[in-house]
């Protein structure tokens, strides 16, 4: 208990949201993009009859289950802990936010679930015209989910159309301007690219592994094929969106590009690109820097002796952990620099009609299977630890948001979420893991083989197939 | 009486719509997988399981709308109660972590599937416990200071709570114990049958015990029972719980399949308006009225516009996903 004094509740909260909401982002950042690619694959089964197409399907649909179950659980906790966690920020944004996330419960959650039955065991009873609605409409549920709460999270970045009453609430003032605050519509344009650049990643080590084993499955060249070609047309599109996405951060929230960048002090004439150093946030310098005189002033303001400001233009206590913000920054450009890598990389290999054959590629294709991942929780981190010392920026601290919580519940409910995450959330990835591991074959189980639609008919006994049980006696 | 008084009003209902959706829906889910140590290892529980796996996800989301709509539509509610009930709130959220993987994980790990089944069983009843606990806390009174929660860490556990908590498994037992009647043959549809009559005497107990306890929690619980003329209304609802055990009991012995379930969703929507007559218009019971929680007029009727079209719309795909998994779950199905 002497280690847990030194601890307050503001710095376990923090922890727990951190730990509670980074478990979290993995799954939809991959369920979003995968949903979408279950819908194309449906459709071109349907288009084209092409067995491949379905065989994709239900390969991608049982890992699909799995990730889908562990965003639902890992998403209830955190629709809960704004709530147990955080009373005074949502005492206080609740009339501006609340509706915005009843939005998301009303359109996308809904959705999502009620179709979600339908499409994992209800290709036999609905014919495949409906069967295709259900998948859609399970994609579109992803799309609006995003949607409506990266608005949320866009709005706590760059609050826009709010008042405030005597309470010390933010009330709406304009709807509009709310939900379409200055930073959304490039984070949404961000987040969904990075979604699909995950998927796609994850579907094409999946599919570089498998062709290493054998060059001839069909399956495997399929997903291999159409994963390169989305890798090649959005990491670079992403690259532009990201820019971008910068841009409008320095415009409105110029602390969190100085971290990013590494900016201590002002540079009137022309700011340089620190490639690489260590920030230290007491002496307010970064050492051993390694910089590119003027880039970052060009990168910015596209001019090269444009003045940049510094952080020493910002009052100190209204700094972001700059060591934090500055790394996780260049672990997230880094890797998207690698995505676009191997992206052009696999146009040149198709060109030269050597796409299959290429076995150094599918080696990095599958190293970079979960750079997805890596790079969309560097770029949370770099976005949220960025908007800090704020939860809603510039407005309301995040020392002054807290629940009036002791140690000890925070710091055991903490524990708890800890070891259950680690343990439960770990069996899933193993799961995942297992099922990618074994090579998509013909007559993956579907509905045009009379086998069952999902996972349960991996498992011996034919008694356990959910899509027998669940016709009706009659 | 301002329009601002009905939206409160409104959000009120729609609010305890959402909750009353989830205990009618997650009751028997949960209630199936409380069930599940006595369902025998293999088709029972497999059967068990395929009746509700289609439908669990979408009757969790009832849930997040409770809490959700909470938060946009009373956020001082939310803020104060979360933080008062929040150890009951952790170990339901983990439960329901457990109870929703499981659904999932035992397909996929044969080998560890008596764990996965020990897993959904414990979440089911961690979390059914949870709620029951977290009403209780709820019913007996939460400390505020100013616009936050004003108690200790332990202020949600009491007898009262504990005995709610307890009601709550039961209850849900008996949910689903009766869906296991309707869905399913053979003798998992019997040992439904057994748990439908153990579990349903228990819990016609259970809502006799704490409605008789909650009029003496606060004087303004048994004004709200028991002044006149109200009475004459309120009096129904005792009256109705009686008659509708009764029927219950009877129906079950009969032999009948559908009616057991009804009537069991029966009691607890009448347990759940005796509970709100006990509360209105208190959203935390004695401290906070709707309309001292309320959120602003604009954030009401920007919602209710949604909340108007979706929830219908809601309404209907779930009822024909339903549709689509109706009838009997048979261990071998028409093959």
């Amino acid at each position: 208990m002497s280690l847990l004094s030194e601890i307050d509740v503001l710095t376990l909260a923090r922890a727990q949201f951190g730990f509670t909401v980074a478990f979290h982002i993995v799954f939809p950042s991959f369920s979003i993009g995968l949903a979408s690619y279950l819908a194309v694959l449906e459709g071109l089964w349907l288009a084209t009859g092409r067995e491949v197409f379905i065989n994709l399907f239900h390969y991608w649909l049982k890992i699909f289950a799995i990730a889908f179950a562990m965003g639902v659980v890992s998403g209830l906790v955190m629709s809960y802990q704004f709530g147990t966690n955080w009373s005074v920020y949502s005492d206080r944004t609740g009339p501006v936010l609340g509706p915005l996330i009843a939005y998301e419960v009303m359109s996308a959650f809904f959705l999502e679930a009620g179709f979600l039955g339908v499409m994992l065991f209800g290709m036999k009873k609905v014919g495949r015209g409906l069967h295709m609605l259900a998948t859609l409409m399970v994609a579109v549920g992803t799309g609006f989910s995003a949607f409506w709460i990266v608005s949320v999270n866009s709005w706590m970045q760059t609050p826009a159309g709010y008042g405030t009453n005597a309470q010390g609430q933010f009330v709406p003032l304009d709807w509009w301007a709310i939900v379409f605050n200055p930073s959304f519509p490039y984070r949404l344009v961000h987040m969904v690219l990075a979604a699909y650049l995950t998927t796609a990643l994850v579907v094409g080590g999946v599919g570089a592994w498998h062709l290493l084993r054998d060059r001839a499955n069909a399956g495997a060249r399929t997903m291999f094929s159409m994963a390169m070609w989305m890798l090649a047309c959005v990491a670079p599109l992403q690259i532009l969106a990201g820019d971008a996405h910068g841009l409008n951060t320095l415009a409105h929230q110029p602390a969190k590009v100085m971290a990013m960048e590494g900016h201590f002090r002002g540079h009137p004439d022309g700011a340089p690109l620190i490639l690489f150093g260590l920030p230290d946030q007491d002496a307010a310098t970064v050492r051993y820097a390694l910089e590119v005189p003027k880039l970052s002033s060009l990168i910015l303001k596209h001019s090269l002796d444009a003045a940049l400001d510094g952080l020493d233009s910002v009052p100190r206590a209204n700094w972001p952990p700059v060591p934090i913000v500055f790394w996780s920054f260049r672990i997230m450009v880094g890797l998207g620099v690698a995505m676009l890598g191997v992206g052009l990389w696999s146009l040149w290999a198709r060109w030269r009609g050597r796409l299959y054959e290429t076995t150094w590629l599918h080696r990095v294709a599958v190293t970079m299977g979960p750079a997805g991942f890596v790079a969309v929780l560097a770029g949370w981190i770099t976005t949220e630890v960025g908007r800090q010392p704020f939860t809603v920026y510039g407005l309301l601290r995040t020392a002054q948001s807290a629940s009036p919580l002791q140690v000890p519940a925070v710091a055991s409910s903490l524990l708890a979420f800890v070891v259950i995450y680690l343990s439960v959330f770990g069996m899933g990835i193993l799961y995942i893991l297992r099922l990618m591991a074994h090579a998509p074959h013909r007559g993956e189980e579907g509905p045009e083989v009379g086998l069952p639609i999902r996972a349960a008919g991996l498992t011996p006994a034919p008694a356990v197939d959910p899509d027998r049980h669940l016709q009706p006696a009659e | 009486m301002n329009a601002a008084f009905d939206l409160s009003t409104v959000w009120a209902f729609v609010i305890a719509f959402a909750v009353f959706a989830y205990v009618v829906m997650d009751g028997f889910d949960l209630g199936v997988g409380l069930l599940f140590p006595s369902l025998r290892a293999g088709e029972e529980r497999n059967v068990a399981m395929n009746s509700i796996a289609p439908v669990w996800d979408g009757n969790e989301t009832w849930l997040v709308l409770g809490g959700g709509g909470l938060f946009a539509a009373f956020p001082l509610a939310y803020a104060i109660i979360l933080p008062a009930l929040y150890a009951p709130i952790v170990a339901m959220l983990l439960g329901l972590v457990f109870r929703g993987v499981a659904f999932e994980f035992r397909w996929r790990d044969p080998h560890h599937r008596a764990f996965w089944d020990v897993a959904f069983a414990g979440g089911s009843l961690v979390a059914a416990l949870a709620q029951g606990i977290a009403l209780g806390a709820l019913l007996q009174g939460i400390a505020v200071t100013g616009r936050g929660y004003g108690g200790g860490r332990w202020d949600w556990l009491t007898p009262f709570s504990l005995f709610t908590g307890i009601s709550l498994v039961l209850g849900y037992a008996l949910l689903g114990a009766t869906w296991l009647v309707m869905r399913t043959e053979g003798t998992t549809r019997e040992l439904g049958r057994r748990m439908a009559f153990r579990f349903g005497i228990a819990t016609i107990v259970c809502i006799a015990a704490v409605s008789a306890a909650t009029p003496l929690l606060d004087a303004a619980f048994a004004a709200r029972w028991f002044a006149w003329p109200n009475v004459l209304l309120t009096a129904q609802v005792p009256l109705l719980v009686v008659l509708g055990s009764v029927l219950f009991l009877r129906t079950l012995m009969r032999g009948a399949e559908r009616a057991p379930f009804l009537l069991a969703l029966g009691l607890f929507g009448l347990s759940y308006v005796g509970l709100g007559i006990s509360i209105y218009p208190d959203i935390v019971p004695g401290r906070v009225t709707i309309w001292e929680a309320a959120s602003p007029r604009s954030s009401q009727i920007f919602m209710l516009v949604g909340a108007g079209v979706l929830i219908p719309v809601i309404l209907a795909y779930t009822a024909y996903a339903y549709w689509v998994f109706r009838g009997k779950v048979g261990a071998d199905g028409y093959h």
